[in-house]
Parts: C-alpha cells; sequence; structure tokens
C-alpha cells in the first residue's frame, strides 16, 4: 500500500514539476528597460491605427490560441495557406504589420516558394524570455524573431545550436549594407544571425526656429566642428536670449548612455573590449565626455534630462517647451517628432555631431532591432531567405523607411534620388533638410560599439549609478569611473 | 476491489485528505527549494551547466549592488515594522471600544488599499511623487512654501514613498488581524480590571497587550517576511526595476534582475538562498526571543 502511495505521490510531483515548468514563463513580467522603451515607444503611434483593426482578429486567433501563457498583444495569419507555414513573434506591432506587407511581395515574386506566416506580438519582456526559454528547451520557438539590440547577447549565447546564419541568404545584397551595422548583429564566431532594421546613426539635432530668434544662422550651426564651438555656439545663444531661467542649450543623461557612445566612437574606443577583448570603462573619450557635461552644468549650460533622458514623454515636453534647443540622438528620434511632437513641423535642422578633436569620425550606431531565425524553424533557409529580402533589399527598405522611418542600412539607396528626397515620405518633409544627405555626409564614419556579454552589465551600472553620481552629485569623474570599473570587473 | 478496500480505509483516510496540500506543498516549495539550493552552486549558461562549487556565494560577499539591495530590504524591513504593528494595534484597540463612531466605515477605508492592486497603486504614488512641479507632492511642497523634490532620486525621500505606500496598502490587514485578536480576549477581564479601579492606559498594558502576544507575534512575523521579500511596490515605483543608485533595489528584486533580466540562474538561486537564511535567522531569533519555542515545554 505504501508503494502505491508512493508512486502517486512521485506522479503527481512528475505532473506538476511540468506545470511549474510552463508557469515560470508567466513569471516574465515586463521590465521594460530602456531600450525596450526606445523600441517599443518608437513605433507607438504607428500602432494605434492598426491596432484597431487588428484587435478583432486578434481576439479570435486569440481565444483558440496557444497555451495561454503570455498573453500575446496581436495574432495575424497572412500569406499563402498553400505555401510553408511559419511562425513569427515580435514585440512591435508595426514590425510585424511591415513583414506581413513584404509577405505579400515576397509571395508575388516566387510563386514557388510561397509562405504564410502567423505574426504574433507580446509585451517586449514576455516575448524575449519566453524566445530564450524556447531556445533553451529546444522546443516552441518561432521560425523568425524580432530581438532588441539589448537582449541580443542572451538570445545569441547557444550561436549555431539556436540560430540559423544568415551569410549566404544576405549575400545578394551584403555588399550595399553597412558594414560597421552587420558587425553589431554578428556572433562570437562570426556568422551573421541577426538582420538589422537601422542604423541609428547619431546625428545633432537642432531647434533652428528658436536659434534664429537668438540671431544665429545656419550657417553658424554648419560651423560647428568641435564640442568647443558647439559650447560656444550655446553660450551665444543663451546670453542673447538673456540666460533666461529654465532655459539650456542641450541636456544630458543619467539614463541613457548614448553621449558616452558617441564619444567613444570619436576617439574610436569601444568599452566592451570585443569578443575577446576585456571591458574597460576608464577611457580618455568617456572621461572626456563626463568631464565636460559637468563643466555644463556647473555653468548653467545643459540641464540633466528630466526623468534622466530625452526619449521619454518629459523629455518630448521640454523641447515642445523650448527648454532645451539641441541634442544629439540616432535618426529614429525622428520618428517621435512625427508622433509626439507634430507642431515643431519645420523649425529643425539635423547636422553631424560635433567632435572633440578634428578629424574624428562623428556618429554612432545605436539601439535597433536585429531579427533572427532559428534552427527549429521547419525551413531555415526559406525563412532566411525571406528575412533577408524583407529587411535588406532594396523594396525592403524602401518601405522600412516610409512606414517606419528608419535610417536604413542600405546604402546604394542613399544617394538615390528618387527615395532620399522622395516628397511624399513625411520624413523629408518634416525637416529643414533632407535627412539622407546628413547620413550620406557621414556614411564612412559611423562607428560600432559592440554588444557583448558583458554590455547589459556596463549599461546598467552607467544608467543607474555612474551618471546620476556624477550629474546630478557633482561626484568626481575618475572615482567613479574606478567604482565602475571595480562592478564590472567583478563580473568577467 | 482492492481499490476500494485501499480508499475506505480508515487508516489511508487521512493521508488521502491531506495529499493535496503535501503534493502541493512537495512540488512548489519543497522541490524548488533543493533545486535552488543546487543550482546555487552551479554556473547555468545557454547550453552547458558547470558545477562551480562556492564561486557564487563568493561573488555575493564582493558584490556591493547587492549589499545596497540587501541594506535597502532590510531597512525596509525594520521601518514596516516599526509602523504596522503600533498603528494597526491602536487602531483595532480604538475600533474596538467606545470611542470611535461609524466604526464599519473605518474598518472599509482602512481595508480598502489592500483590495487594489499593486501594480495601480505603485504607479498612482509614482506619478504622486513625479519630480515636476505638478506632481501631487511638489503641489504640497510649493503650498508649503518649500522648493520642489526630486522624490524617487533621493535615497531618504523614496524611502519615505515606499513606506508610505506600505502603510496606505497594509494597515488596514494588519488592524484586521488585531481586531480578531482582541475579540478572543474575555471580556469578563476588563470588567474586573474597571472593579478594580484601573486606568484605560493600565487595561492596555496590562491586559490587552499581554494577551493579543500570539497575534502579534504572527503579525511580526509576516511582516518581517514581507519587508524582506519586497519587489513589487519599488518595481512600479520606479516603472522597472532600475532606479537611481538602485536605491529602490530589494534581494528579491536583484534575484529578479539577475535570473529572469540577465538570464543568470545560478546566481539569481544563490541570492534566493541567502534571502532564505536571512529570513530564517532574524525570525528564529525573533521568535526565540518572545519566547514563542518555550510554550510547547509548559
Amino acid at each position: 500500500m505504501k508503494k502505491k502511495l508512493l508512486s502517486t505521490l512521485l506522479c503527481g510531483v512528475l505532473t506538476a514539476s511540468m506545470l511549474a515548468g510552463c508557469g515560470s514563463v508567466e513569471t516574465a513580467d515586463e521590465p521594460a528597460t530602456e531600450d525596450a522603451a526606445e523600441e517599443v515607444a518608437e513605433d507607438a503611434a504607428e500602432e494605434t491605427e492598426e491596432a484597431a483593426e487588428e484587435t478583432e482578429e486578434a481576439t479570435e486567433d486569440a481565444a483558440e490560441g496557444e497555451e495561454g501563457e503570455a498573453e500575446p498583444e496581436a495574432v495575424t495569419t497572412e500569406g499563402d495557406p498553400n505555401g510553408t507555414h511559419m511562425e513569427m513573434w515580435s514585440f512591435v506591432e508595426a514590425h510585424n504589420t511591415f513583414y506581413a506587407k513584404m509577405l505579400e511581395k515576397w509571395n508575388e515574386a516566387n510563386p514557388d516558394r510561397t509562405i504564410e506566416i502567423t505574426f504574433t506580438t507580446y509585451p517586449y519582456g514576455d516575448m524575449h524570455q519566453k524566445l530564450l526559454m524556447s531556445l533553451q528547451t529546444g522546443e516552441g520557438a518561432p521560425d523568425i524573431c524580432d530581438v532588441e539590440m539589448g537582449q541580443v547577447p542572451n538570445v545569441y549565447e547557444g550561436l549555431d545550436t539556436w540560430l540559423y546564419p544568415l551569410d549566404d541568404s544576405m549575400a545578394p545584397y551584403a555588399d550595399d549594407m553597412l558594414a560597421s551595422r552587420l558587425a553589431a548583429y554578428q556572433g562570437s564566431d562570426g556568422k551573421q544571425y541577426g538582420a538589422p532594421f537601422h542604423v541609428g546613426a547619431t546625428v545633432m539635432y537642432y531647434n533652428m526656429a528658436r536659434l534664429e530668434e537668438a540671431g544665429i544662422t545656419q550657417e553658424d550651426v554648419d560651423a560647428v566642428v568641435t564640442w568647443d564651438d558647439y559650447t560656444a555656439l550655446g553660450e551665444k545663444y543663451l546670453e542673447a536670449t538673456g540666460n533666461e531661467e529654465g532655459k539650456y542649450f542641450t541636456s544630458v543623461d543619467t539614463g541613457g548612455a548614448d553621449w558616452l557612445w558617441i564619444a567613444m566612437a570619436e576617439y574610436g574606443d569601444d568599452w566592451t573590449g570585443g569578443f575577446d577583448g576585456t571591458a574597460n570603462v576608464q577611457l580618455d573619450s568617456v572621461r572626456n565626455m563626463l568631464t565636460m557635461q559637468q563643466d555644463w552644468l556647473n555653468s548653467g549650460f545643459a540641464e540633466v534630462s528630466p526623468d534622466g533622458h530625452i526619449d521619454l514623454e518629459a523629455g518630448f515636453q521640454n523641447i515642445l517647451d523650448g527648454n532645451i534647443v539641441s541634442f544629439p540622438k540616432a535618426m529614429w528620434y525622428m520618428s517621435r517628432f512625427i508622433n509626439y511632437m507634430p507642431e515643431e513641423e519645420g523649425n529643425w535642422y539635423i547636422t553631424k555631431c560635433p567632435v572633440f578633436e578634428e578629424g574624428q569620425n562623428c556618429s554612432v550606431g545605436i539601439g535597433g532591432t536585429g531579427t533572427v531565425v532559428t534552427q527549429q524553424s521547419v525551413d531555415a533557409q526559406l525563412a532566411a531567405d525571406f528575412l533577408c529580402y524583407a529587411k535588406m533589399s532594396p523594396e525592403g527598405e524602401t518601405m522600412i523607411w516610409n512606414d517606419l522611418g528608419f535610417d536604413v542600412c542600405n546604402t546604394s539607396l542613399w544617394d538615390d534620388e528618387t527615395f532620399a528626397h522622395d516628397e511624399s515620405n513625411q520624413y523629408n518633409t518634416f525637416f529643414r533638410n533632407y535627412p539622407y544627405d546628413v547620413l550620406n555626409s557621414i556614411s564612412d564614419q559611423i562607428g560600432t560599439i559592440m554588444t557583448v556579454k558583458i554590455s547589459p552589465t556596463i549599461n546598467e551600472y552607467v544608467c543607474n549609478t555612474t551618471l546620476n553620481e556624477i550629474l546630478e552629485e557633482g561626484m568626481d569623474v575618475d572615482e567613479a569611473l574606478q567604482e565602475l570599473q571595480d562592478a564590472i570587473d567583478l563580473e568577467q | 476491489m482492492k481499490v476500494k478496500k485501499f480508499l475506505f480505509s480508515q487508516k489511508t483516510a487521512p493521508y488521502i485528505f491531506a495529499l493535496p496540500f503535501i503534493i502541493s506543498f512537495l512540488v512548489f516549495w519543497v522541490y524548488p527549494l533543493i533545486s535552488a539550493f543546487v543550482m546555487s552552486f552551479q554556473d547555468i549558461g545557454a547550453i552547458t551547466v558547470d558545477w562551480v562549487g562556492f564561486k557564487n556565494y563568493g561573488k555575493l560577499l564582493k558584490d556591493k549592488v547587492f549589499h545596497t539591495a540587501m541594506i535597502n530590504s532590510f531597512e525596509y524591513m525594520v521601518f514596516t515594522c516599526a509602523l504596522l504593528i503600533p498603528f494597526p494595534m491602536l487602531y483595532a484597540v480604538l475600533m474596538d471600544g467606545n470611542l470611535v463612531k461609524a466604526k464599519g466605515v473605518w474598518k472599509a477605508l482602512l481595508y480598502l488599499p489592500a483590495l487594489t492592486s499593486v501594480v495601480i497603486s505603485g504607479t498612482l504614488f509614482r506619478l504622486m511623487f513625479s519630480e515636476y512641479k505638478t506632481g501631487q507632492m511638489n503641489v504640497l511642497m510649493a503650498m508649503l512654501g518649500l522648493p520642489a523634490i526630486k522624490w524617487l532620486k533621493t535615497k531618504w525621500t523614496s524611502e519615505i514613498a515606499l513606506l508610505l505606500l506600505c502603510c496606505w496598502r497594509w494597515t488596514g490587514v494588519n488592524t484586521l488581524y488585531f481586531m480578531s485578536g482582541l475579540k478572543s480576549i474575555d471580556k469578563s477581564l476588563y470588567e474586573s480590571a474597571d472593579i478594580d479601579g484601573a486606568t484605560g492606559w493600565q487595561k492596555f498594558k496590562f491586559i490587552t497587550i499581554p494577551l493579543i502576544k500570539p497575534t502579534t507575534i504572527y503579525v511580526l512575523t509576516i511582516s518581517i517576511y514581507a519587508g524582506l521579500a519586497m519587489f513589487l511596490e519599488s518595481f512600479m515605483l520606479w516603472a522597472g526595476n532600475d532606479s537611481p543608485k538602485n536605491i529602490g533595489l530589494t534581494i528579491v528584486g536583484y534575484l529578479y534582475k539577475r535570473g529572469i533580466q540577465k538570464d543568470d540562474m545560478g546566481y539569481a538561486c544563490t541570492v534566493g538562498v541567502v534571502l532564505l537564511l536571512i529570513a530564517l535567522v532574524i525570525n528564529f531569533i525573533q521568535l526565540w526571543l518572545n519566547g514563542s519555542f518555550k510554550k510547547e515545554e509548559r
């Protein structure tokens, strides 16, 4: 009798532990990190329109849907019902809408290799957690999946046992793609696992309308080469406006490392040390940037961005209020103007970032979504071919620019008049100059900071602690960097 | 036949009735506990699992972020215990006496916050304590003629926000515990105290406090655990697990960060095991000081 009891118990334990396994996926709440917020907010406005029509379908699909673990926000099935069926996940609905449009084009162009894809949009945290879990267990992963830059080190850990290399599929387009951007999505074995959406090149945004009121012309702005020039220009502006309370030339971030990335790219540094090196944050580039920012704060030239960085509601309001009139940010920030600050149309001018010493590179690629094909795919090669077509071909890139407003990686389009100067594109008309003209002028100056295993650790400590210590509390730069280095050394 | 006999036997029946609990206890408590303990000695990578001995524990000793999290949780625990026992006890006594009118209304008002989700209340508190001039707390500050404060960016102001959220939410629940404790006190004790001419304070001190001691110990024990295990409140207050200089990071928050956000289950389990040990030790000491262990002998 005892044996029976024991066996019942064991059976119970077994079944329940399986259940427990499933359940743990649920615990992945929504650790919406800054990186995520960046990407997610990026397309929020575009989403809303489509969301309305798609919710109906979504609820239908969701009802019969999977095991009811992490709740998907939207599920749609598109493409040729007779084609190969695939699954695709994203954390931004607008991305899925884009892929669906490209899928139609693909099926038209490849009648013998048609595909049907079920697109699922999950919340940022849930999706990456679910993806990791399914890759680890070797079961349940989608064929194609969006991976946000900050999550790349986690997802790439399994290299080609988890992911299918895209090298062959992207061959037709590889030469036109910006090499430094592709490199950001390579694994430590040198294979290409992710397809990028955008360059995310950093540029300088100037509120020309307000600068002109202060007697500063576009020529003055164009004449800025170094950060010293930039500081001088700002001082001139502040003086002309009478050093008004609450008005600054720019704002510096405590919740994001963009400024430091720019500094590193200018000096050709990379604090991660790449795949083989060790991370070192005690770099002159970082030190110079932080010291300069500290001086700016002390002199009333700059303020600390409300809520930590400029890519948040508070940041948009700060810009609308004219509290700051210039800032460096990746080109995808253009969509924030369209979506959150439409009244600023015609006011802003985009140009390249200042550098520390003349002759330095002036830009760096920031943020992004690398889309991967998993080894669990029913037809990995077909999935990879479609993915590269969607994200790298001129047709796909044109749609990325028009629909999503990203600075595309396919450089062959950058000086294509019909693409870069297309007046029907809202981004081309919103600003005082054509964004791609700026991109063209810096095309050989866009650096890369690698995203490797240590990256999340560095980024987290910098944004939580170091930048607050230096910019909010005025701590000595060297001291703060030493503390940061100690924290990182613990992990490597 | 055999099955029937088995099911109807008097000896097995208690086991069968207790089975659901035993199974869930084994599956959801014992198994994860042992498994977490084992995992705390491992480095769990994407594909490989390596046995690393005490390396995780050694790292924990040097990990400043963990130390910050531990101090935060500990402080939070101490303050919540200091606030969430005397005040609910006072409210319970007041509501048990004849001084208060409309007791039902007060009970409902005190208990209401416990019914709201932390997600919602945390978000509301975040907005109230926002650093802008338009946040409620800063509006209050302006009324008092004081400058606006970046509430959630410095340690002690954010501590105020956290404790306020916690008290707002849990006072009602603890009051309820104390009220049920008070109900079990024999009224004749108070009557005889009245005859002896005891004052209200004396009755409170010599009758109420000693007789609701079991309730107090219970509330203290769960408060210690709840204080150390706090996570969601700070997660919602800072809209995520990241706060400036980690002022809002708790032990469980750090566990979540390591295990889920950074996918480092081995190290996260080490954090969990240490949390368990700390909670056990503190509660053991507390129960021992209260004399809870002696009762059985008496």
